[in-house]
């Protein structure tokens, strides 16, 4: 269902199709994130080319960005695992974090697609409940594979009344895990995108900047929560 | 999400916000892929790197540690041998005082007792003297007296 305002010519829910055999993706959703790995693995290789005991540079900005990732993951999966999940917890932090600020900054509007148009990947929906399902499935390899069948414990604590409310949560958690990042960072594309068509000059800066601050927080607040379902899966309640 | 998927396969794509296709599976093979690669080329490096240093400086701190508590034994063990130096130096100056001391009384009683034997004999001599000369005085006297007694009786 293409959107057209009527004031605006603002496209929502128009892609760029790609067909692999009988599959059809979003070609615009690949082509950003090609982008934002590139720029991701560009940082991350130059950064780590040269690793000295004293940082300098963007070894500087690698070791603060692991200190940080290194603690999130801490302080949510506990001393004992969390080194087997860091890689996970970070590379979504790192990949939502550059794809919601690159959809803000780069300005995509001068490469022009014959249907759709670029943005942060992190505004398709296909992305984020990719993401979201991960996580599922990352905390279920996590509890099944530290506590064996012991997991399903976590089910029927503290009291066995909470099983169905636990199991209709492990469908909510990815549910509000992908619509929460793709609701908040697409609103945030639109607010942006009509500001600009009506006002085109200094008004949008504000939600721009708030623009900015949300897709932070939503990088933030989805890499805690993956990291906080791990947590709970591998929790020793004893 | 699977009947959207289908559903997309069946007719032409339409598009729409939530146009669920396959593009979410191979976003997520793409997201792991990611994170295989960022593991080796940023997390293992980096922390690798961050923990070689935190060793570092633990094992350093625990060498200057271990230097800063050795120099205070070496402190200690030295004012305790300067305090023993100290004592002794302070005993010896006691010891020589009273040698001094000592010293000086028998030097006192020596010429003490000296000047008490020749004070008796010069008195023993002094005596001896003075009776000399009494007996001398006493027999002239006595000649004297039987001098004026002659005399008297001559007279």
């Amino acid at each position: 269902m293409p959107l057209h305002l009527p004031i605006a010519e603002i496209e929502v829910g128009n892609h760029l199709y790609w067909q692999i055999g009988n599959l059809n993706i979003h070609g615009q959703v690949f082509l950003s994130s090609w982008i934002v790995i590139g720029a991701l693995l560009g940082v991350v290789i130059i950064g780590t080319r040269k690793m000295e005991r004293d940082p300098r540079g963007v070894q500087n900005l690698l070791e603060f960005l692991w200190d940080y990732l290194r603690d999130l993951a801490r302080d949510q999966i506990g001393e004992k695992v969390y080194r087997d999940w860091l890689p996970f917890i970070g590379t979504l932090f790192l990949f939502i974090f550059v794809s919601n600020w690159g959809g803000a900054l780069i300005p995509w509007k001068i490469i022009h697609l014959p249907s759709g148009e670029l943005g942060a990947p992190t505004a398709d929906i296909n992305t984020t409940v990719a993401m979201a399902l991960l996580v599922s499935l990352a905390f279920f390899y996590a509890g099944l594979s530290r506590k064996g069948l012991r997991f399903f414990e976590y089910y029927v604590e503290p009291i066995p009344l909470m099983l169905p409310f636990k199991i209709i949560e492990e469908f909510t958690k990815p549910l509000s895990l992908s619509f929460r990042l793709f609701g908040n960072i697409l609103a945030d594309e639109l607010a942006v995108a009509v500001l600009s068509f009506l006002v085109p000059i200094i008004v949008p800066l504000p939600v721009m900047l708030l623009g900015l601050f949300t897709s932070a927080i939503q990088a933030l607040i989805f890499a805690t929560l993956a990291a906080f379902y791990i947590g709970e899966a591998v929790h020793e309640a004893h | 999400m699977l009947s959207c998927l289908l559903l997309a396969e069946a007719a032409a794509p339409k598009g729409g916000l939530f146009d669920l296709d396959a593009t979410l599976p191979l976003m997520a093979v793409q997201v792991v892929l990611l994170t295989f690669i960022l593991n080796s080329l940023f997390f293992r490096p980096v922390g690798k790197a961050v923990e070689e240093r935190e060793g570092y400086i633990s094992t350093s701190r625990a060498q200057a540690k271990e230097k800063l508590a050795q120099a205070e034994r070496l402190e200690a063990e030295l004012k305790a041998q300067l305090l023993e130096a100290r004592k002794q130096s302070l005993a010896v100056i006691q010891e020589a005082e009273q040698e001094v001391d000592r010293l000086f009384r028998e030097a006192l009683a020596m010429a003490q007792s000296e000047a008490n034997s020749v004070r008796e004999q010069a008195r023993v001599e002094v005596d001896a003297q003075k009776a000399k000369a009494f007996s001398g005085i006493d027999a002239q006297a006595e000649q004297l007296g039987s001098l004026i007694v002659d005399r008297l009786l001559a007279a």
